[in-house]
């Protein structure tokens, strides 16, 4: 019974980061069909700014709220720099780009900070564990838990009551349809990198708490992470996305319980081979997402 | 109300429209006719601001949209039906017509009146109101996106081709509706194949051919004068 309980809450916590992870990379590329690659330095600049405001002696959630707000700036300036200016261009011209403006600020977190690790500020709740019904789980999965069901919640609100999200999902369908009807372009794709920078944000805090310290490629992980998670759950689709993150956290914790020891370096080898096998069997990801328009 | 001058339009090194003038005066139904590549469509979608002019100027109401984005044009009056049909297809038929009027966001209740009218306009949306516009019929479906469009409250409607691969009692459903949008004083760009049904509704007429116009008149004239058949037949 612990046994099992442990299991569900290592997939729960595991799964909901994963999933707000593969959300934030897919409702860009719903609406641009661009893969961000910049989109792991978003948790970095999280991380970065929890460190860099901790001698400030703010309360911690004012900290982790500025941090989620830097992100935010990040991915809406992301767009600025690295995709409006050569949008109308080539594919290969804004997968260029977004590589350049990930790669310009891991350097500037390398130059100017410091490649080592920095310690972040974290409450001391992070670091307790809690017993239920006799397994013994710290309690920042049950908060990485709580914030992916309240997060994920949130955005299918916003996606299916509010104008705003309404026109995100229609411009994700046909772009050029949705601005003939009036919806500004600049405003959805703007609102597209904000809701991406947000969940890149809070998965930031939850996923550097686990470590507790911030390194300019703390971002790489999750851009993985978030990218396979897609893969599996369909490029296109937003429920996808959130089948994909939970999906391979199950993967990975199934395996990280039963690999024998000796073994357990190779996981992502053996998270591969079963990623690999779901889309042999599902080459366009596990839910299909609205029929396909045009690029934008 | 309208008014087209000198308009080009080019893919490349491709001239697709070439320098074509037409206006459209208030109240009046002008049909743009023409056979597959004529340019019609490019016209259109270059009026709607998706496609850039290479030249020449459109004006709506005296004012200049030449180089006006598409939400900017749907601003200025003027909706657009493309030929694609494109409804949302996931999205339900309510909020497809909600993002109709999106450019009135904050007028809820002229929304609500606006919606009244089209359900009473086409009785099958609101039937059909909670189901996802992707499930819809092709008839179905072309009434929503003319419903959409029209929730914008335009003062032009350009029409693309309304009755493309629709049965014959649907397209005569879909003619009747334009005469009824006729009568309330919209003025409309029709652009279509069918060209007796078609010049049945119409004011005026223009016929396009490569990209040029090579006839224009009342539907009468059209009728009576100009060899259409050869123009659709490329003879």
């Amino acid at each position: 019974m612990a046994f099992t309980i442990q299991f569900i809450i290592d997939v729960l916590s595991l799964g909901g980061a994963y999933a707000l992870m593969a959300l934030g990379l897919v409702i860009i590329y719903g609406i641009l069909r661009l893969v961000n690659f910049a989109y792991g330095e978003l948790i970095m600049v999280a991380g970065y700014t929890m460190y860099l405001s901790s001698g400030s002696g703010l309360p911690w959630i004012v900290m982790a709220s500025l941090a989620v707000a830097m992100a935010v700036v990040f991915g809406i300036f992301t767009d600025y720099a690295a995709f409006r200016p050569v949008r109308a261009k080539s594919v290969t011209a804004v997968l260029i780009t977004s590589f350049a403006f990930s790669n310009l600020l891991q350097n500037a977190a390398l130059l100017f900070i410091s490649p080592r690790p920095r310690n972040v500020p974290l409450p001391p709740i992070f670091s307790q564990t809690v017993e239920i019904g006799g397994a013994i789980t710290p309690v920042r999965n049950l908060i990485t838990i709580a914030a992916s069901i309240v997060l994920l919640a949130a955005v299918a609100y916003l996606m299916r009551k509010t104008t705003l999200g309404i026109a995100m999902r229609a411009a994700a369908t046909n772009f050029t349809m949705a601005r003939m009807l009036g919806v500004p372009a600049n405003l959805i794709i703007s609102s597209a990198f904000a809701l991406s920078g947000f969940l890149a944000g809070v998965v930031g805090i939850l996923w550097i708490g686990r470590i507790g310290t911030v390194v300019p490629g703390v971002g790489l992980e999750p851009l993985l992470v978030a990218f396979i998670a897609t893969v599996i759950g369909g490029m296109r689709s937003l429920p996808g996305a959130v089948v994909g993150g939970f999906l391979l956290a199950l993967i990975d914790t199934t395996l990280n319980y039963t690999l024998p020891q000796d073994l357990l370096k190779f996981r992502d080898a053996f998270t591969f081979t079963l990623v690999i096998l779901i889309l042999l069997w599902r080459p366009a990801g596990l839910i299909k997402g609205p029929a396909s328009g045009q690029r934008t | 109300m309208l008014e087209v001058r000198d308009l080009s339009v080019s893919y490349g090194a491709i001239r697709a429209v070439r320098g074509i003038s037409f206006s459209l005066g208030r109240g009046e139904l002008v049909s743009l006719l023409g056979a597959n590549g004529a340019g019609k469509s490019s016209t259109i979608k270059c009026i709607a601001g998706a496609l850039r002019a290479s030249g020449g100027a459109i004006t709506l109401e005296g004012r200049d949209i030449t180089a006006a984005s598409p939400e900017q044009v749907v601003r200025a009056g003027l909706a657009t039906v493309p030929e694609t049909r494109d409804v949302f297809p996931d999205l339900t038929v309510a909020e497809n017509l909600m993002l109709g009027a999106y450019i009135h966001r904050r007028d809820q209740a002229g929304n609500r009146d606006n919606l009244e009218r089209m359900h009473a306009l086409f009785p099958r949306l609101s039937e059909r109101s909670n189901q996802a516009a992707g499930t819809l019929s092709g008839g179905e479906q072309q009434m929503l996106v003319i419903a959409r469009a029209l929730m914008s409250r335009p003062s032009v409607l350009l029409l693309d081709e309304p009755s493309l691969g629709l049965a014959p009692a649907i397209v005569d459903r879909i003619f009747e509706m334009i005469e009824t949008l006729k009568k309330s004083g919209l003025t409309i760009l029709l652009v279509e194949q069918n060209v007796n049904q078609a010049l049945a509704v119409a004011d005026r007429a223009y016929v396009m051919r490569l990209g040029s116009i090579v006839a224009s008149g009342t539907a009468d004239e059209i009728r009576s004068t100009s060899d259409l058949s050869a123009h659709y037949l490329g003879s």
